[in-house]
């Protein structure tokens, strides 16, 4: 899945690092390439996604900006109008609401509008999903608000080496790009037990990650475990939270990582599905309207003569994320287990 | 949820909440005796350098050139030549002319919507003839005078209008959304305000490059009143952006009068205080003050010494767009009635007075524009009007969406395709 020019020495990296190294990496191979947001600059991001990009840098290529996600992504437009290639953080997703208007009406349809007069080649990185004890304003995962929007991709890494070839193939692309990052996975895959200590990525192959330049295209799903038994579609935290229970279980699943859910990889999911005639479909967001609302239609509207069991969704609940009963709120291993063995069992 | 209790007795007075009301509705004689016209000569101009904390009276008097006998005076007067000034008024006359013609065409079932900006062309046309070409103007959707100034084919204004065969757009956007790169002016987004944010990170990436081009962007006061238009002053005095902001308050947004984006209490000008940035209230119904303020805030920007407020003072003499009317809800008079007259009328006198324009060579000139508006619409309808067959290949509405077609937008094409076809059999093309 790797271009070619993937050559180099790797480097172990967690997905903090490797997503700052797509940044340095772009910075330095491109000087339209600029990175901004609250608390990026000096001190290099609540998460330390920037960590030292400013100094190696400079100041107007990576810098702070005011608390103001409306003035952020309205200028990265601007700023993406004039020639210029931003990458805005946004602290978390929660907080992206208040610069909703600028990415629905404006960013997402400026190539529209204007018939390619202006594009917005901007990438929107910010930290999403729960499992931190961050309460209802730091856990969202407004993934399917994103692909509800025309105009603009959606990508979420699960693992160091995707992130940082996401990333990369993200501030290249000509098109709005938003840049969903599990924050629960940042420093170690997470198996769903959230009371077994954290695995660091050093000890998974993923964390062995090129230094240089490379990409993972955008719009490929990947095949992260291979099965006959069963479709797992998954991104993000739930990938490693669904292959454990898998492996617990010992049913022979196949996970799919979907990586960009928009544009969709709807060959690999119709094949797999063909393949498997069974289909659980997980994710962290909350149920209704969820991403797994679409995923379930396409997968019955293709593979519906295929199929041997109803496709099932494991979802976070339709409230508001808790703080203190988070972990009854986030869809652990109870949840997935018992979708599996009912999808199993028809 | 329990219910609030009631106050119990006591003598503190009652609450009142206030809701902004216009003085003037229809039936009313408006009278505008109190709006305060200062003498021309009696606001100071200060040097483009200057400290906004210095200069805070110009966001609360009125920047003037020309006073109302024809003569320019005063510290703003930007003593501009004859020809300059005659190219002024040539300017503002073809916006009005090319404004009568698109509305009668809107009237005439051409097209769906037009928007005119009489007794505004000042505001657009001389703050463009104040900033370089190369400079980058994000508008709302009254600056067609912007257009016309920097020479833009009125046919190519008109196919825009009419979403014909010869509109670059497509026929994708609503009348006036113009988008024009070559002539310096951003896509118009139908949305308001939004452009405000957009212009300061247009400005900042010309400053982060060492460019020498600057941004102006325009809102009315009514917008004034969105988010964006404050997330755009925060970021402009954060980096210093070398940004002019251009609020056009013509006391009305639709049917809402001006107290609603809070002018009852302060000026629109006033608005540059809080963020300590430069601000200029200004007639806007006078072009040699609206060029003089405008060409000290591009020389303020272009110096690295930050951006300007431009309130211009005017009024909207007709309705907010074709789709309104206005006699529903303000007084018919106010437009004659307002104490700053109209600004093709006072640049006409202007150029009387000082012996370089009559009535014959107005006329004459009145004349050769109409005629101007007239050829380019004959032409520009000959590429099609608005709703009278299809203008555009099926497929380019899914065009665009992306650089690359993803494949969910191909099967959804191929769907309308096959749709197209059964509707209208398998031999149709589109006009």
């Amino acid at each position: 899945m790797m271009t070619p020019d993937d050559t180099g020495s790797t480097k172990t990296m967690n997905m903090i690092e490797a997503i700052n190294s797509a940044m340095d990496v772009m910075l330095g191979r491109d000087d339209k390439v600029v990175v901004m947001g609250e608390d990026v600059g000096f001190f290099g991001g609540v998460f330390r996604a920037t960590a030292g990009l400013q100094k190696k840098h400079g100041k107007t290529r990576v810098f702070d900006t005011p608390i103001n996600e409306c003035g952020i992504i309205g200028v990265a437009v601007g700023m993406g109008a004039y020639g210029l290639r931003p990458v805005p953080e946004i602290q978390f997703a929660d907080y992206i609401y208040p610069g909703l208007d600028q990415l629905v009406s404006e960013a997402a349809r400026l190539r529209y509008r204007s018939a390619n007069d202006f594009i917005c080649p901007m990438t929107v990185r910010t930290p999403f999903g729960g499992g931190i004890f961050g309460g209802q304003t730091h856990s969202q995962s407004p993934e399917s608000i994103m692909t509800h929007i025309c105009g603009v991709k959606t990508v979420i890494p699960s693992n160091p080496r995707d992130a940082k070839g996401l990333l990369i193939a993200a501030i290249e692309d000509n098109d709005p790009v938003v840049f969903l990052e599990p924050k629960r996975i940042y420093n170690g895959p997470f198996s769903g037990y959230y009371d077994r200590p954290v695995e660091p990525w050093a000890k998974h192959e993923v964390s062995a990650v090129p230094e240089g330049y490379y990409r993972v295209e955008l719009g490929k799903a990947a095949t992260v475990r291979e099965g006959e038994a069963v479709t797992v579609l998954a991104y993000g935290t739930m990938v490693h939270v669904a292959k454990t229970v898998i492996d617990e279980m010992g049913i022979d699943a196949e996970v799919l990582d979907l990586r960009t859910l928009l544009p969709l990889d709807i060959d690999a999911i119709e094949a797999s599905v063909k393949k498997t005639g069974r289909c659980l479909i997980i994710h962290e967001a909350t149920r209704t309207s969820g991403f797994g609302a679409e995923l379930a239609a396409l997968v019955q509207e293709r593979c519906f003569y295929y199929l041997e069991a109803p496709v099932e969704r494991v979802t976070g609940f339709d409230t508001p994320y808790p703080h203190s009963l988070e972990w009854a709120y986030f869809p652990g291993p109870v949840r997935i287990a018992t979708a599996l063995e009912k999808i199993m069992k028809d | 949820m329990p219910e609030t209790p009631l106050p119990a007795a006591s003598n503190l007075p009652s609450l009142s909440l206030h809701i902004p009301e216009p003085r003037y509705r229809p039936g009313d004689i408006p009278d505008f005796g109190d709006i305060v016209v200062p003498p021309v000569d009696g606001t100071p101009r200060p040097g483009e350098a200057s400290k906004p904390d210095e200069m805070r009276e110009l966001c609360y008097g009125l920047v003037r050139v020309l006073d109302f006998d024809g003569e320019a005076k005063g510290p703003w007067n930007p003593n501009l030549s004859p020809d300059r000034l005659r190219q002024m008024l040539r300017h503002m006359m073809l916006t009005r002319a090319f404004d009568d013609r698109m509305f009668r065409a809107q009237r005439q079932g051409k097209t769906s919507f037009y928007m005119k900006c009489t007794g505004e062309e000042a505001t657009s046309v001389a703050s463009t003839m104040a900033i370089d070409r190369g400079d980058m103007v994000f508008p709302s959707y009254r600056q067609q005078g912007i257009l016309i100034t920097r020479d833009y084919p009125l046919i190519q204004m008109m196919n825009q209008i009419y979403s014909n065969r010869g509109d670059h757009l497509l026929g994708r956007q609503l009348p006036i959304m113009y988008s024009a790169p070559e002539h310096g002016f951003f896509s118009v987004s139908g949305n308001l305000a939004t452009q405000y944010p957009q212009a300061v990170g247009w400005a900042m990436a010309s400053a982060s490059k060492g460019d020498s081009r600057i941004a102006t962007v325009w809102c009315g006061e009514g917008s004034s009143a969105e988010g964006d238009f404050h997330s755009a002053l925060t970021f402009a005095t954060v980096y210093n952006a070398p940004v002019i902001f251009n609020v056009v308050n013509n006391q009305w947004a639709i049917s809402s009068f001006s107290g609603f984006a809070g002018g009852e209490r302060t000026t629109f000008a006033a608005r540059a205080v809080g963020y300590g940035i430069a601000g200029l209230r200004v007639d806007g119904n006078d072009p040699l003050a609206v060029y003089a303020a405008t060409q000290w805030a591009a020389d303020r920007a272009r110096t690295n010494n930050g951006p300007t407020l431009i309130e211009h003072f005017t009024y909207r003499t007709e309705g907010h767009s074709t789709s309104d009317d206005p006699s529903a809800y303000r007084a018919a008079q106010e437009a004659s009635a307002w104490p700053f007259g109209d600004p093709i009328a006072r640049l006409k006198h202007h150029l009387e007075t000082a012996g370089e324009w009559d009535d014959d060579r107005h006329e004459t000139l009145r004349k050769e524009l109409e005629e101007l508006v007239k050829t380019s619409q004959k032409q520009s309808e000959k590429l099609g009007i608005l709703g009278h067959g299809m203008h555009q290949p099926f497929e380019t509405m899914f065009e665009d969406v992306f650089e690359d077609m993803p494949w969910h937008l191909q099967e959804q094409c191929a769907q309308m395709l096959a749709e197209q076809e059964k509707k209208f059999g398998p031999d149709w093309k589109p006009e």
